[in-house]
């Protein structure tokens, strides 16, 4: 188990609040859990942020988004990144998950069963839509790096999975 | 030591660089939808890693040097990369094969690298491990479809696994720089996994009714900057846009 450790100050969360997963706009950096300190030295806001995915193109824009979150309240802001400890998908909220859920992604489950519903071997999904769990994996892989995408047997309706990390 | 270093990181960093523009490639000519949504984004996780490693190297090197140097300012004998991400695409049974025979040494090497006494080198592959065992179970199960499935599906297969086979034992060809950095505790001894890795191979081609390749005669080169007459073409691609407006940016 890798401890989470957040070093964040309480009066910059009103801030840190309003920047958000630009491809899951419902989902604030908060309560991904990418954000590993947030602190003020010296009149300047220190923030470090854990990158999900390698690859993913939102960690680039998520920083800058930061720094303008800062400028807006007229505070200059410098981000660095972090690789270690790695980011997981259980550092998602609960809040987050249930926005995720609300955005019409269903949040991810545990590792082992993570691969047991990719593997097509049990369903466990739920259908963010309507709920069923008669969902079946059309692609391991989805509309971006952290998604695979699944169809409800139910209600008909594809959706975006986010998968375990 | 720090060139060693850099040499070292160099040698994982451009194999994971060439097969993710390998497969960029293949953006919007997938098969179908979603084999093209799959390989895009494995193109992008590898592209992830690389950066990872290039800014560490960037960091390394001192004098300003950005990951953008590293990737697109060398040249073609600069590259170390093995053959066979290399390799062209081909057909589709082609592009797994390559996927699967990398994928499979990808996983083992990101297990391996994990412990290793450099710190920023065992983030990258604690966080580069999860993303692999996507890729790695993706390449298998079209291995098993592939070889399991129709008579032309299978004979194509097969045709791309015997024809890339002769690449697979570069992976396991140790630099100077290995040599070194292993005994410093910060690289990785692939010989320790050579064994694992044809026996996995070996394996998933048994369960997708291939046949496993047992030419012995090996093609090898990458590793020391000698390249196959694909890489001109990739690198020109590649480098395209940095050499014509140098230190453009996004």
């Amino acid at each position: 188990m890798i401890l989470k450790k957040q070093l964040i100050e309480k009066e910059l969360i009103s801030v840190l609040k309003t920047v958000s997963d630009p491809e899951i706009p419902v989902l604030t950096i908060l309560d991904m859990g990418v954000v590993r300190e947030a602190r003020e030295v010296n009149g300047i806001v220190k923030v470090n942020i854990t990158p999900t995915y390698s690859g993913c193109p939102a960690m680039d824009v998520i920083g800058d988004d930061i720094i303008k979150a800062f400028d807006d309240v007229g505070k200059k802001a410098t981000v660095e990144l972090t690789l270690s400890p790695a980011w997981t998908t259980d550092w998602i909220t609960l809040e987050g998950r249930k926005a995720l859920e609300d955005y019409g992604v269903a949040p991810p489950l545990n590792p082992t069963a993570d691969k047991e519903v990719l593997l097509e071997e049990k369903r466990m999904v739920t259908c963010p839509n309507c709920k069923s769990t008669k969902t079946v994996v059309v692609s391991q892989f989805g509309s971006t790096a952290c998604k695979a995408l699944f169809k409800c047997e139910d209600c008909k309706e594809p959706f975006d999975y986010f998968k375990c990390l | 030591m720090r060139d060693n270093l850099i040499k070292y990181i160099l040698g994982i960093a451009d194999n994971s660089l060439i097969l993710g523009q390998r497969l960029g490639e293949l953006c919007g000519h997938g098969p179908n939808l979603e084999t093209d949504i799959a390989l895009t984004n494995i193109s992008l996780d590898l592209l992830g890693q690389t950066r990872n490693y290039y800014q560490y190297i960037a960091r390394l090197s001192g004098n300003n040097k950005t990951e953008d140097d590293i990737a697109f300012m060398r040249s073609e004998r600069e590259y170390i990369n093995v053959l066979l991400v290399e390799q062209p695409n081909d057909h589709f049974g082609y592009v797994i094969a390559r996927q699967f025979y990398y994928d499979v040494f990808h996983y083992l090497l990101m297990q391996n690298l994990q412990n290793s006494s450099d710190e920023t080198l065992a983030a990258i592959a604690k966080k580069g491990i999860k993303e692999v065992s996507y890729h790695l179970r993706f390449s298998s199960d079209w291995i098993k479809r592939l070889g399991d499935g129709t008579k032309e599906s299978h004979q194509k297969i097969q045709e791309a696994i015997d024809d890339r086979w002769v690449y697979t034992n570069e992976l396991f060809m140790k630099t100077e720089a290995d040599e070194l950095l292993i005994n410093e505790g910060v690289g990785v001894n692939v010989l320790d996994f050579k064994e694992a890795y044809y026996q996995k191979v070996s394996q998933v081609l048994e369960e997708a009714t291939l046949t496993v390749p047992d030419e012995k005669y090996y093609q090898k080169g990458g590793k020391e900057g000698i390249h196959s007459e694909h890489m001109g073409y990739i690198l020109a691609e590649l480098q395209y846009m940095q050499k014509s407006y140098p230190n453009l940016k996004w």
